[in-house]
């Protein structure tokens, strides 16, 4: 979730809201259902999309081919969000998902991101130096590992599928999906059995 | 304007060394460690309504958008030889390299 916001900032929220409503460019309405729509997505619809990815070979196709048409398939509400982008890790590249004008970020899919991949140090360091950012993660990158970091500047958001850890063949989707994390869909975490 | 990509996969492109924060209030996709960066179009993303415009209530016609990847070492002059960095980048913002 992100910080709670201060008195002066909620003043300057109602103030935009008000200035918006009078141009006739947004709805309380619109707002709350935007609200609700982000209150309603989870994590958990992400990692339920990476279990089936992994188990079910035309759903993994689905989900690269159309990002949002295979989250749809899940139950997220995607109308009006922007297109999703899905980064697929291999055994020779890692993706870590990184927005470094702001904080974008598939809200549609996973809700609200967290206060850290917002601050100005996971923005500026995880551009210039991943593998410490992901060493300080608990997730140290092997040399041969290319890393790969994607800055999240416009139009898409993008979720990273991350590889099917050893040790968990024969698996459920259920199961699978109790192993993938928030951290793992933005690529500062890996599954782990 | 056209909005069929004009760049290919595999293209090497430059984004434009240009910083027109220092021309007055303006809003921009392109983050500044990658200008006048050389890099290669991965893909053609689509066409959106270009944000530069979007942000000040202006007509705003539809750009091409590309993901563009860089080497990452040679922007800061740090880090691990082959790994990368893949941007959002406008058409505009991108010159033949």
């Amino acid at each position: 979730m992100a910080a709670p916001p201060s008195g002066a900032s909620l003043a300057l929220l109602e103030k935009l809201v008000a200035a918006l409503s009078t141009k006739g460019l947004v709805t309380e309405a619109e707002i709350t259902e935007r609200q609700a729509i982000t209150d309603r997505a989870s994590p958990e619809i992400g990692a339920r999309m990476v279990a089936r990815a992994w188990t079910d070979p035309e759903y993994y196709a689905l989900l690269m081919r159309d990002g949002k048409a295979a989250a749809e398939a899940m139950g997220a509400s995607m109308a009006g969000a922007p297109e999703l982008g899905v980064l697929e890790n291999t055994p020779k590249q890692h993706h870590l998902v990184v927005c470094t004008l702001c904080s974008c970020y598939p809200r549609a899919l996973l809700g609200y991101p967290p206060g850290w991949y917002k601050s100005f140090a996971y923005r500026s360091r995880a551009v210039r130096e991943p593998r410490a950012v992901l060493a300080e993660w608990g997730t140290p990158m092997a040399d041969d590992v290319e890393i790969r970091v994607v800055d999240s500047t416009a139009d898409y958001r993008w979720m990273v599928l991350p590889m099917r850890p050893a040790g968990t063949e024969g698996w459920s989707a259920e199961k699978l999906a109790s192993i993938i994390t928030r951290d793992a869909l933005v690529g500062v975490a890996v599954p782990r059995v | 304007m056209s909005t069929d990509p004009r760049f290919a996969p595999g293209a090497r492109v430059r984004v434009k060394d240009d910083w027109p924060e220092t021309r007055g209030p303006c809003h921009i996709r392109t983050p500044h460690y990658v200008r006048g960066r050389t890099g290669q179009v991965v893909r053609p993303l689509g066409a959106f309504p270009n944000p530069e415009d979007l942000a000040f209530a202006r007509p705003a016609p539809r750009r091409q958008l590309y993901h563009v990847l860089f080497e990452q070492p040679p922007i800061w002059d740090e880090g691990k030889a082959g790994d990368t960095v893949m941007v959002e980048i406008f058409e505009h913002w991108l010159e033949e390299a």
